[in-house]
């Protein structure tokens, strides 16, 4: 299953806008995808998982996904991140 | 018939029946279901209905406030229709044959436990929103009433305990003439929408507001803060006359708020706003503000667990005075002390809070808190007319050792490579009695100056404005604090230096005539108030207004000062 690792640079961490724009990312996606912070793993299309993630600014996330648009939705999440949610 | 007082929280006067807006609580019964296939088509029809509402109150709040404020309802929106959250509440309902209501106030309340104890101030609130969405797709389940506005038939004049932001932006508008409520004050959520509305309030009239009864028939004066409860008819034919007047006035007022403020003998004062966060931007443009007089930067600090960036500053200092392009925009450095509490800054607690460390006495001690702001506003300053203010200025020398940190920082940013402004202009506030009697001393070491007349008129009159038994002494009208206005104005015109005034009295239609004579260059007040501010300005000759100004200081009361305005001056009174 193919998983990249991020590091989330944005001010406010995952949360907030950062938080719906990833979670409305995944969803794009017919894959199942998983996001993992320290030694929690939630589903990527949950704002609800994503937020008790408690991911802060400059901590690193781990995500997986498996399907047949796998690779496409990692690479679409990894832009999202690096590009700091579109406020670079 | 009866009278309350309240606070004014939105311009206008509203006549029109009561009608009393009570939330009923929420009442989850648990009971087993027989058809759980009837059971979620429920509540499928249920997530539909709260996601039109959330369209409706995103949409409404973008309009008037910006979306970055309209965001929480989009998120609201995503948890609604969360996956994890749709795939338990099913399974619950399919396997344990319980209603929908029930195991859906349970899982929503399960995630808004889990985002309660996390140690995260933002993340905290999140378990506010779960709640709040997860109540309004509740109470559509249940068929209760949810927009105040809902079942009103003629138009009414809402009254609340308070109102939440989603309920004020969902007011229908054909129906609602005006509200006031038991809670809130003039800097509530919902006295800044219902202002953005244009929707006359009284806000916070205290527990007397409950024993108004449904039909009722109401005036709501919005400028003096009045609730009229069965009025007599004399009272009604008065109050119809000034509403009459007021929306002609307001009418008139909005069509040119974006032209300047010259007097009829062609003098010319600037209108500014003041604006506490990103979000004021958009709606001072919209009032006419000819620049931001006092952009309070508090925001940045308050609810949050940790100091802000100085990139964070930078970014929002940035947006904002952009935003305005080269119209001025003059930052307050932060201004707390230890009556406002900031958690993680360590504040002793202190028997004199308005006597302590305050603002600049603050900053100027800690150097970690005051130097990364200055170096964001330097920065922010770079390519357009940013200015810097400081608070709580008491002598030459508070000036003299805050400069020395400003071109510190200077040299530093410099030296790191960043683009500066080189030129930024330097004001303080006056708002300490020792600050206006050597106005002559201190114009020579600063830019501008700005009035604060909140502190101004305690300080000079020692007299705390937040207890109740003295505040009324506390008032700005007091011909002392006009002295002092005065003195301040006269000592930096000699110095070629301008004055302007951002306390709540630049605002206030029965002070303008005044400040005007006294030659004040620049008027500072909350958005809704420009367009009035500016009429005015511009129905009367600055000759006039000096002659009265000369008259009023002579005077020996507050009242008096107001009763001499309100006779010579008939163009201060709305309606």
């Amino acid at each position: 299953m193919p998983e990249i690792t991020v590091i989330v640079k944005h001010e406010v961490g995952l949360h907030a806008r950062p938080a719906s724009m990833f979670v409305q990312t995944a969803a794009k996606f017919s894959s199942d995808i998983d996001v993992t912070h320290g030694e929690t793993t939630v589903n990527a299309k949950s704002i609800l998982g994503v937020l008790t993630l408690g991911a802060h600014k400059d901590t690193e996330i781990h995500i997986k996904a498996e399907g047949e648009d796998a690779e496409d939705a990692l690479q679409a999440l990894e832009q999202l991140v690096l590009d700091n949610f579109g406020e670079n | 018939m009866k009278s309350i007082s309240g606070i004014p929280a939105s311009y206008g006067i509203a006549i029109g029946p009561a009608f009393i807006f009570d939330r009923t609580e929420i009442i989850i019964e648990t009971y087993s279901i027989k058809d759980p296939k009837a059971e979620l088509s429920r509540f499928e029809d249920a997530q539909e209905q709260t996601s039109q509402q959330l369209d409706v109150a995103y949409q409404v709040t973008k309009e008037d406030c910006g979306e970055e404020a309209a965001e929480i309802f989009n998120a609201q929106k995503l948890m609604l229709n969360d996956p994890e959250l749709i795939s338990t509440v099913r399974t619950r309902v399919e396997k344990e044959l319980i209603n929908i209501e029930s195991v859906l106030y349970e899982s929503a309340e399960s995630y808004a436990q889990q985002l309660e104890v996390i140690d995260d101030e933002y993340l905290s609130a999140r378990a506010l929103d779960i709640r709040d969405v997860s109540s309004r797709c509740l109470r559509n389940l249940l068929g209760l009433i949810d927009s105040p506005s809902a079942n009103l038939k003629t138009p009414s004049i809402i009254v609340a305990q308070d109102l939440t932001p989603s309920d004020t932006v969902l007011l229908d508008k054909d129906f609602v003439l005006g509200f006031c409520t038991v809670e809130g004050g003039s800097t509530s959520h919902t006295a800044i929408l219902a202002r953005g509305l244009g929707i006359p309030a009284v806000v916070g009239a205290g527990t007397e507001v409950e024993q108004i009864t449904n039909g009722d028939e109401l005036v709501i004066d919005g400028d003096a803060g009045i609730i009229v409860i069965n009025p007599d008819q004399g009272q009604v034919k008065e109050f119809s006359k000034r509403q009459k007047k007021f929306k002609k006035i307001q009418a008139e007022a909005e069509a040119i708020t974006h032209q300047p403020a010259i007097t009829t003998d062609g003098h010319q004062v600037e209108v500014v706003a003041n604006i506490g966060n990103v979000e004021g931007v958009q709606v001072a443009l919209d009032a006419g503000a000819e620049g931001v007089g006092l952009l309070r930067s508090e925001f940045l600090y308050l609810e949050r667990s940790s100091l802000p960036t100085e990139e964070e500053q930078y970014q929002k200092y940035k947006t904002i005075a952009d935003a305005f392009g080269d119209k001025p925009v003059i930052l307050r450095t932060l201004d707390v002390g230890g009556d406002k509490d900031i958690p993680y800054i360590d504040m002793p607690p202190e028997a004199n809070p308005f006597l302590g460390v305050r603002a600049i006495r603050l900053c100027l001690s800690r150097p970690e808190l005051f130097k990364p702001q200055l170096r964001a506003a330097l920065r922010a300053g770079f390519g357009n007319n940013l200015k810097l203010m400081f608070p709580m200025v008491a002598t030459v020398d508070d000036v003299l050792k805050t400069r020395a940190v400003l071109e510190e920082c200077r040299d530093e940013l410099k030296k790191e490579g960043y683009d500066v402004a080189d030129q930024m202009d330097i004001g303080i506030m006056i708002e300490i009695p020792s600050a206006a009697i050597m106005a002559d001393q201190l114009s020579e070491v600063v830019d501008f100056f700005s009035i604060g007349t909140n502190d101004l008129s305690q300080y000079t009159l020692a007299a705390d404005r937040t207890n109740a038994h003295v505040a009324q002494i506390a008032s700005g009208f007091q011909p002392s604090v006009f002295r002092l206005i005065k003195l301040v104005i006269d000592a930096a015109h000699s110095n070629g230096k301008w004055v302007g005034l951002c306390g709540e009295m630049a605002g206030e239609l029965l002070a303008i005539p005044i400040l005007l004579g006294l030659g004040l260059d620049e008027f500072s007040m909350n958005p809704p108030a420009i367009p009035f501010a500016k009429q005015l300005i511009r129905s009367i000759s600055f000759e006039h207004a000096q002659q009265v100004a000369q008259t009023a200081l002579n005077l020996k009361s507050d009242t008096e000062i107001r009763e001499y305005i309100q006779k010579m001056v008939p163009e201060v009174n709305l309606g």
